[in-house]
C-alpha cells in the first residue's frame, strides 16, 4: 500500500486551470521530487497536500483515509517552507517545540504560568524538551537551540525548520524548495544532508523545486510536473534517458536537449538534410520533434551523414565545453557537449561537421507525445534537394 | 574640491579626512540642528524657566521665585484633581481604544469583500473635525432628547445625565476618546498585520495551531509586538493630550469633575493669565510625558524586536 496517494486532483482560480487531475502515489519510504518550470502548479499542489489549500476534486489518500476534508493541523504532514518561516520571537529550541506543544498540551496548559497549575503539564514539557533536545542533536544544531532566527545564518535556519518539521515524526514530509534561499556551495551540500536525514528518518517525502538537478541528483522517483499536469513519473534514469514527453526532455538535462523539427515518412526522419532511419514505418508523412541529448551529438571529419554547421559561441566549463553551432540547412541552433581537447583549434564562426547517434535520438509526435520508433541507423542516402 | 585637494596631496591622513567629512555632516545637519532649536528646544527651555518666575501676562517685569509655583502645585486641590482625572481617562481611553482597535482591525483584515468602506468608515472619526463633532455627542448624550437615554429608557433603564452630571461627565468624554482613537489604532494595526508573512501562518497550521485562536497568540500578536508599542505610546500621549471635547462639551466642570491637566494649564495660562504658574504646570505635564514613552521603550523594546 501506498503511503499516500493522489487520485485526480484538480484546482483552478478564478478559472484558470492550475491543475488538472494529478495523480500521483507515494511509496512508504520514497522521496520523490516534484519538479517543473515555474507555473507548473507544484507549489499549489504541495499546498493542498498539507491542506493548506483545498481541491476542486480528487482526493487524498492518506495512510489508507481520505484526508482531502482535513485541516493541516489534523493531517500529520509536516511542511518546511521556501522562507523556513520560523517564528521570529522563539529560540531555535522553542521553534522546534511548536508542533510538540501543540499536540501534547491542551490549550489551558499552553498557557504561561496557569499551565504549569494543570496536572500532567509539567511531565509533558520535560518530554517536549527532550524530544527537541535529542532533535537537535541528531541534526548537530544543539549549540543553536538559545537563539532566534535573526541570530542564525541562512543555513542553521534551514536545519532548524527541518528539525522542527522532523521532530513530531509525521507521515509524510512535504518540503517547498526548502535550499532555494542558501547560495551555491551550501545548497549541494545541503542536498546531500536532506538525502542522508531522509534515509535515517525514512519518512515518505515530497520534494518541490524548480531546479531540474536537485530533483535528478536527491530523488527515489522524479515526477516532472508541466501545465498542470503530471507528465511523468519514474526513476531519475529513466526521466532523463526515456522522457515520455518533449516537454519533460525539454525541461531535464543541462545544457538543453536540441529538439530539431523533422519530417517522419516511410521508415525515416528526415531533417536539415539527413536521414535517420526508424524502427518501425508506421508513422508517416507527419511533423514530428526529433530530440538528440547534446552529449550524443560529436564533430566529425566525415561530411557525408553529417549536419554542416558553424560554430556560434563556445563556453568551456573545465572538465568539458559546450559548443553551440548553427545548423546550415535549418538554421537551428545545434548545443553539443564534447571535450575541451576535442574543440583545439576551433573557434566561433568556423565550420563543422555535426554527427549524431542515431540509436540514442527520440521521436516526438507533434502533441508532445514519444513516439516509440527509436531511429536506428543514420540513413545512407542523403538528401539530393538541399545540403 | 575636497577630491582634488585629496589628489594633489596624497599625504593627508585618513584621520583629516575623517574630520572634513564630519564638517561636511553637520553643515548638512545644519538646516534642520536651528529648526529643532528654535521650534522645540527654546520654547521648552523657556517654559520650564519661567515655571521658576511669577511672570503674568502684560506685566513689565517678572520676579524669580524659584520653586515656589512647584510647592503652590502641591498643595493646589485644582490640579490635583485635574492631574487624576487625566490618568482616570488615560486609563480608559489607551487600553480600551487599543483593544478594539486591534479587534476591527483582525476583523477588517480577514474581511473580503467591505474592507474598504469599513476601513473609512472606522477611520472617519480620526479625520473629522472634534469640535464639530462634539455637538452631535452632546445630541447624543442629551439627558432628555439624546437617542441614548432614550434608547434606554426603552428597555426600561433611566439613563444618567451624561455630561452634566459630576459622577459620569469624565467617563462619558472617556467614550468620545475611545470613539475617536480607535479608527486612528485599527489603521495602524492594519498596517502591522499586512507586515506578517503570510507563510508563517501556513506553518503554524501545518505545526497544528487548530483554531484561529491558537494561531493568534502563536503568530499575530507577537509579530504585531512593534505596532502594539507604538500604537500603546501614540494612545496614552494622546489621551494625556485629551483637551477639545473637555474645552467644548463641559468646560472641566461640573465642579472640575472632568478637569483635565491641559484645561487647568490653558485656565491658567490663557484665562487667569497666570503664565509662570502654566509654565511650572506644563513642566511637570511634560516630564510625565517623557517618563511614560521612556519607561515604555525600556519595558517592552526589548520583547518587541527578534533581531
Amino acid at each position: 500500500m501506498s503511503a499516500l496517494s493522489l487520485r485526480g486532483i484538480a484546482k483552478s482560480f478564478g478559472g484558470n486551470a492550475i491543475l488538472k487531475g494529478v495523480d500521483l502515489d507515494v511509496q512508504p519510504g520514497e522521496f520523490i521530487a516534484l519538479v517543473g518550470p515555474s507555473g507548473c502548479g507544484r507549489s499549489t499542489l504541495l499546498r493542498i497536500l498539507a491542506g493548506l489549500d483545498h481541491a476542486d476534486s480528487g482526493e487524498i489518500i492518506l495512510g489508507g483515509s481520505d484526508v482531502s476534508g482535513v485541516a493541516a493541523a489534523d493531517r500529520n504532514i509536516a511542511m518546511v517552507f521556501q522562507s523556513y518561516a520560523l517564528y521570529p520571537h522563539l529560540t531555535a529550541s522553542e521553534n522546534i517545540a511548536v508542533p510538540l506543544a501543540m499536540r501534547r498540551l491542551s490549550r489551558v496548559q499552553r498557557l504561561p504560568f496557569i499551565g504549569s497549575l494543570i496536572p500532567g503539564q509539567r511531565a509533558a514539557r520535560a518530554g517536549i524538551i527532550r524530544d527537541v533536545r535529542e532533535m537537535a542533536v541528531s541534526l548537530k544544531i544543539d549549540h543553536l537551540l538559545d537563539r532566534k532566527p535573526g541570530q542564525m545564518s541562512g543555513g542553521q535556519r534551514q536545519r532548524v525548520a527541518l528539525a522542527r518539521a522532523m521532530v513530531r515524526r509525521p507521515a509524510v514530509f512535504l518540503m517547498d524548495e526548502p535550499l532555494s534561499n542558501l547560495d551555491a556551495n551550501l545548497r549541494v551540500h545541503a542536498r546531500g544532508e536532506i538525502v542522508d536525514l531522509h534515509r535515517r528518518a525514512g519518512v515518505p517525502t515530497v520534494y518541490v523545486t524548480h531546479d531540474q538537478a536537485e530533483a535528478l541528483s536527491m530523488a527515489d522517483r522524479v515526477a516532472v510536473m508541466i501545465g498542470g499536469q503530471l507528465l511523468q513519473l519514474a526513476s531519475p534514469q529513466t526521466i532523463y534517458d526515456d522522457p515520455a514527453h518533449v516537454e519533460v526532455a525539454r525541461f531535464v538535462g543541462q545544457p538543453r536537449i536540441n529538439l530539431l523539427p523533422a519530417l517522419a515518412e516511410n521508415g525515416t526522419v528526415a531533417f536539415g538534410g539527413i536521414r535517420l532511419a526508424l524502427e518501425d514505418d508506421s508513422i508517416a508523412g507527419n511533423n514530428v520533434t526529433l530530440g538528440i541529448r547534446p552529449e550524443f551529438v560529436s564533430l566529425t571529419q566525415n561530411r557525408q551523414d553529417a549536419l554542416a554547421a558553424h560554430i556560434e559561441r563556445m563556453e568551456f566549463l573545465g572538465s568539458e565545453v559546450i559548443l553551440y553551432a548553427k545548423l546550415d540547412a535549418i538554421g537551428e541552433t545545434m548545443v553539443v557537449k564534447l571535450a575541451p581537447a576535442e574543440v583545439a583549434g576551433l573557434s566561433a564562426g568556423m565550420p563543422v561537421a555535426l554527427a549524431l547517434a542515431a540509436e540514442q535520438a527520440m521521436v516526438f509526435a507533434e502533441d508532445g507525445r514519444r513516439l516509440r520508433a527509436a531511429p536506428t541507423t543514420v540513413d545512407a542516402t542523403r538528401e539530393k534537394a538541399h545540403g | 574640491m575636497a577630491s582634488i585637494a585629496a589628489t594633489f596631496l596624497p599625504m593627508r591622513t585618513a584621520a583629516a579626512r575623517e574630520r572634513s567629512e564630519a564638517r561636511t555632516a553637520l553643515l548638512f545637519a545644519l538646516p534642520a540642528i536651528v529648526l529643532i532649536v528654535l521650534f522645540i528646544i527654546v520654547p521648552i527651555v523657556a517654559v520650564v524657566v519661567l515655571g521658576f518666575t511669577d511672570f503674568q501676562l502684560g506685566d513689565q517685569s517678572l520676579r524669580f521665585v524659584a520653586f515656589e509655583n512647584y510647592a503652590h502645585l502641591l498643595r493646589d486641590r485644582a490640579f490635583q484633581k485635574s492631574l487624576w482625572n487625566t490618568a482616570t481617562y488615560t486609563a480608559i481611553v489607551a487600553p480600551v481604544s487599543i483593544v478594539l482597535g486591534l479587534g476591527v482591525a483582525l476583523l477588517i483584515e480577514s474581511e473580503g469583500i467591505g474592507r474598504s468602506f469599513f476601513r473609512t468608515a472606522y477611520f472617519l472619526p480620526v479625520a473629522s473635525l472634534i469640535v464639530a463633532m462634539a455637538t452631535v455627542w452632546q445630541y447624543l448624550f442629551h439627558p432628555t432628547i439624546g437617542p441614548i437615554n432614550a434608547l434606554l429608557g426603552e428597555i426600561g433603564v433611566r439613563g444618567p445625565n451624561w455630561l452634566g452630571a459630576s459622577a459620569t461627565a469624565l467617563y462619558s468624554l472617556s467614550i468620545i476618546g475611545v470613539w475617536q482613537s480607535v479608527g486612528f489604532n485599527m489603521v495602524l494595526f492594519l498596517a502591522g498585520l499586512t507586515a506578517i508573512p503570510r507563510e508563517l501562518y501556513a506553518a503554524a497550521e501545518v505545526d497544528g495551531a487548530k483554531s484561529s485562536f491558537d494561531r493568534f497568540w502563536l503568530v499575530t500578536w507577537p509579530m504585531l509586538g512593534p505596532t502594539t508599542l507604538f500604537v500603546t505610546t501614540i494612545s496614552i500621549i494622546n489621551a494625556v493630550k485629551v483637551f477639545d471635547t473637555v474645552k467644548a462639551l463641559t468646560d472641566g466642570g461640573p465642579n472640575h469633575a472632568s478637569e483635565v491637566l491641559l484645561f487647568t494649564i490653558y485656565q491658567e495660562g490663557f484665562v487667569y493669565l497666570r503664565v509662570g504658574y502654566a509654565s511650572a504646570m506644563t513642566t511637570v505635564f511634560l516630564a510625565i510625558l517623557v517618563v511614560l514613552t521612556f519607561l515604555q521603550y525600556r519595558v517592552q523594546d526589548r520583547q518587541v524586536h527578534y533581531t
